[in-house]
């Protein structure tokens, strides 16, 4: 694992109103890893990963991209750089095809009118490299496409755009055990290909099948940013997420919170 | 990093796994054509096929049980009739695509004519003249625009309250129970007048090459089979030739001093507009944009498009082709009154957007739709009219009067409208 983090943030806290949701959260990505942030309900991922991708201003928060420090002002910036989100509830839209919507926002041009062949070539390439074999056609609607062959849609977008960062926000939530392997397949694929993945999902053993680090929230407060490995015990990693605490790692004083 | 694939770049090996994407790149014969728009129209996608089969089927029963129906006059009639209303439809469909409503449209129509009429009186040469009105077709619409995609009013409010407000200007600028005048013979000409047989000829092969340039283009796209483009290609000829052939024949009354015959200024007009709109909805990326703010808003705005930009400026062209919509209107009675536009014109209009396949939930639609929901409900009451009184069941029914016509129309547009609710029920 390359040590430098492609993504880190600092010290990021995040009100609603009188509600603090998200408390001096410091948080990495590594280029090459699969990082999955877990924890509770309501313990804040959602919220840190809207204030990461510019959706959400945070209160305070340093930002740092491949080492430098940049300022992200709104969705578009963080596109800019690279980072690309795969959002709990799909970003897709049904009535288009899945050219259509790989490519929505940054359409190719040709004589300033839409390129329907090179962006349709470039899908088809985009799909074959992540070894999706369930689609029948790029030029399907999304409409016709079962949940998982559409969370592979929105995964495959972030690839498209040669992204740096992809998070995955509950990618698995809603799909069946088959398709839930396909996708949790294609995520570790990223990592291998080089990208950084955040993968945010409530399904322990998912976590300890793909994932290289783990980072533990709870109640809004980092408990825990640590290594695993397959050998890693589910106890360890539901103990941090209910209590903050698992034996010598976690939050030193969580009845203060 | 240098193993992430980028679209540019192929990395050797994937030409294998591209027969993955088993229907791109098998050529596909007539066999599978037709078997894919069978599942398509089993997964609820019916699209315009309910309008042409309403049209074919009221072709025919009108045809059967009225002489005049076919005859060259009533055909010229009737295509006159229904120009004004599709492309107030096609007006429409503009916020229809994006999942709303311009109730005022009609009354657009009416001030815009009402604009251009005055400024026509005023001795303006006919290009300012069209301009001003252009533009304040343009400035409702933007108005309209600011109230929904700024403030974030319902469109059905504020259009509600426009058909007010919009209703009020014409009234004002024609003066209550008066009427303007028009006596350019261009704008009286848009309908009313002919092209010589001749060119209306020449039009039609012109027609029928850029509809077979198209579908073969399309073909050669999504690889579909030359028979297929064979068999689109040798229907559209033949009903275009069969209806210039009709249009050519003199159908002045028989004591006219002169004859009249040829395919009028509005249908190449209508056509040219549909084109260039199908156009910038497929080709653009504007159009790209604007079916996606009507598939999925939130999607659109992850995706880094302005939302309320596409919604502005979408009502602001739906201003325009409406203020275009009202100079057909007034060029077919060569006046403007306070109704211009009003009465059951955006019923109408919004009803041939919907027969003709478009949905009222947003992100699904054809500008070409408007033609064919136009068609059949300029139909309809043209039909009824010709039908007239008759006698089935030992009743007698006058099938021309207002009252008949009314409830067909509004059937016909309740069916259209359940089909699109049905259908969406389906693929969701
Ligand atoms: N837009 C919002 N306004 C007010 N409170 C919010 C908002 N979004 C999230 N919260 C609150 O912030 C906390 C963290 O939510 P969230 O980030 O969605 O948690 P998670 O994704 O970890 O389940 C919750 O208590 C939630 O009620
Ligand atoms: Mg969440």
């Amino acid at each position: 694992m390359a040590d430098a983090p492609i993504l880190e943030v600092l010290g990021v806290n995040k009100s609603f109103g009188p509600v603090h949701v998200l408390h001096d959260v410091d948080f990495r990505v590594y280029p090459g890893t699969v990082t999955s942030l877990i924890g509770d309900n309501g313990a804040g991922k959602t919220t840190l990963i809207k204030c990461i991708t510019g959706i959400y201003p945070s209160d305070t928060g340093e930002f740092f991209f491949d080492g430098k420090p940049v300022h992200i002002g709104g969705p578009k910036d963080v596109a800019n750089l690279g980072i690309e989100v795969v959002y709990q509830d799909l970003a897709l839209c049904e009535n288009l095809d899945i050219v259509q919507n790989l490519f929505l926002g940054r359409e190719r041009l040709k004589y300033g009118l839409l390129d329907e062949a090179s962006m349709e070539q470039a899908a088809r390439e985009t799909l074959a490299s992540l070894s999706v074999r369930t689609v029948k056609s790029v030029r399907q609607k999304v409409s016709s496409l079962s949940g998982g062959q559409r969370q592979t849609v929105a995964i495959a977008k972030a690839v498209l755009w040669n992204s740096k960062v992809v998070l995955l926000d509950e990618p698995t939530a809603a799909l069946g055990v088959a398709q839930t392997k396909q996708v949790l397949d294609l995520v570790r694929r990223l990592a291998d290909q080089g990208l950084g993945v955040v993968l945010i999902s409530h399904n322990m053993n998912d976590v300890i099948q793909v994932s290289d680090r783990v980072c533990a929230m709870y109640l809004g407060r980092v408990a825990a940013d640590v290594e695993i490995s397959k050998e890693t015990r589910r106890e360890f990693l539901v103990e941090l997420i209910t209590t903050g605490r698992s034996g010598d790692v976690g939050l030193v004083n969580t009845e203060a919170v | 990093m240098s193993s992430v694939p980028t679209p540019a770049s192929p990395t050797p090996g994937q030409s294998e796994a591209l027969s993955d994407f088993a229907l791109d790149s098998a050529k596909r014969t007539f066999g599978t054509a037709i078997s894919d728009m069978k599942s398509r129209l089993r997964s609820g996608d019916l699209g315009s096929l309910p309008a042409i089969l309403a049209i074919v089927v009221l072709v025919a029963i009108f045809g059967l049980s009225s002489d005049t129906f076919l005859t060259a006059l009533n055909f010229a009639n009737f295509l006159e009739q229904a120009a004004a209303v599709i492309v107030i439809a096609m007006a429409v469909t503009f916020v229809l695509l994006l999942g709303e409503i311009d109730l005022a449209a009609g009354y657009t129509a009416g001030v815009t004519a009402a604009v251009l009429a005055l400024r026509l009186q005023a001795d303006w040469p006919l290009p300012l003249a069209i301009l001003l009105a252009a533009l304040a077709a343009m400035v409702l619409g933007l108005w309209t625009g600011f109230l929904v995609a700024k403030l974030g009013i319902p469109s059905f409010v504020v259009t509600l309250a426009n058909f007010l407000v919009f209703q009020g200007i014409l009234l004002i600028l024609v003066r209550e129970g008066g009427s303007i005048r028009i006596e350019d013979t261009i704008v009286k000409g848009i309908v009313g007048s002919s092209i010589s047989p001749g060119l209306s000829w020449v039009i039609a092969a012109l027609g029928i090459l850029a509809f077979v340039a198209m579908q073969y283009k399309q073909s050669q796209r999504d690889g579909s089979p030359l028979s297929m483009v064979a068999l689109k290609s040798g229907l559209a000829a033949v009903l275009i030739l069969v209806v210039v052939s009709v249009l050519n024949k003199n159908r002045a009354f028989e004591n006219a001093t002169a004859e009249q015959k040829g395919m009028p200024y509005v249908i190449p007009l209508v056509l040219i507009i549909v084109v260039v709109l199908t156009f910038v909805l497929n080709r653009t990326r504007y159009g790209r944009h604007l079916m996606a703010v009507g598939g999925n808003q939130e999607a659109a705005r992850r995706a880094g498009i302005n939302v309320a930009r596409i919604r502005l400026s979408a009502f602001m062209f739906c201003g325009l082709l409406a203020g275009i919509g009202g100079a057909f209107l007034a060029s077919r009675v060569n006046s403007v009154d306070p109704n211009t536009g009003g009465n059951d014109t955006l019923l109408l209009a919004v009803g041939a957007a919907v027969i003709g396949g478009t949905s009222l939930f947003g992100g699904q639609g054809r500008m070409v739709n408007a033609i064919l929901g136009g068609l059949v409900l300029a139909l309809i009451p043209n039909g009824l009219t010709l039908v007239g009184k008759r006698e089935p069941f030992g009743i007698e029914i006058d099938f021309g009067s207002s009252g008949v016509k009314f409830i067909c129309a509004g059937l016909a547009l309740m069916l259209a409208a359940s089909v699109d609710a049905l259908s969406r029920k389906r693929t969701s």
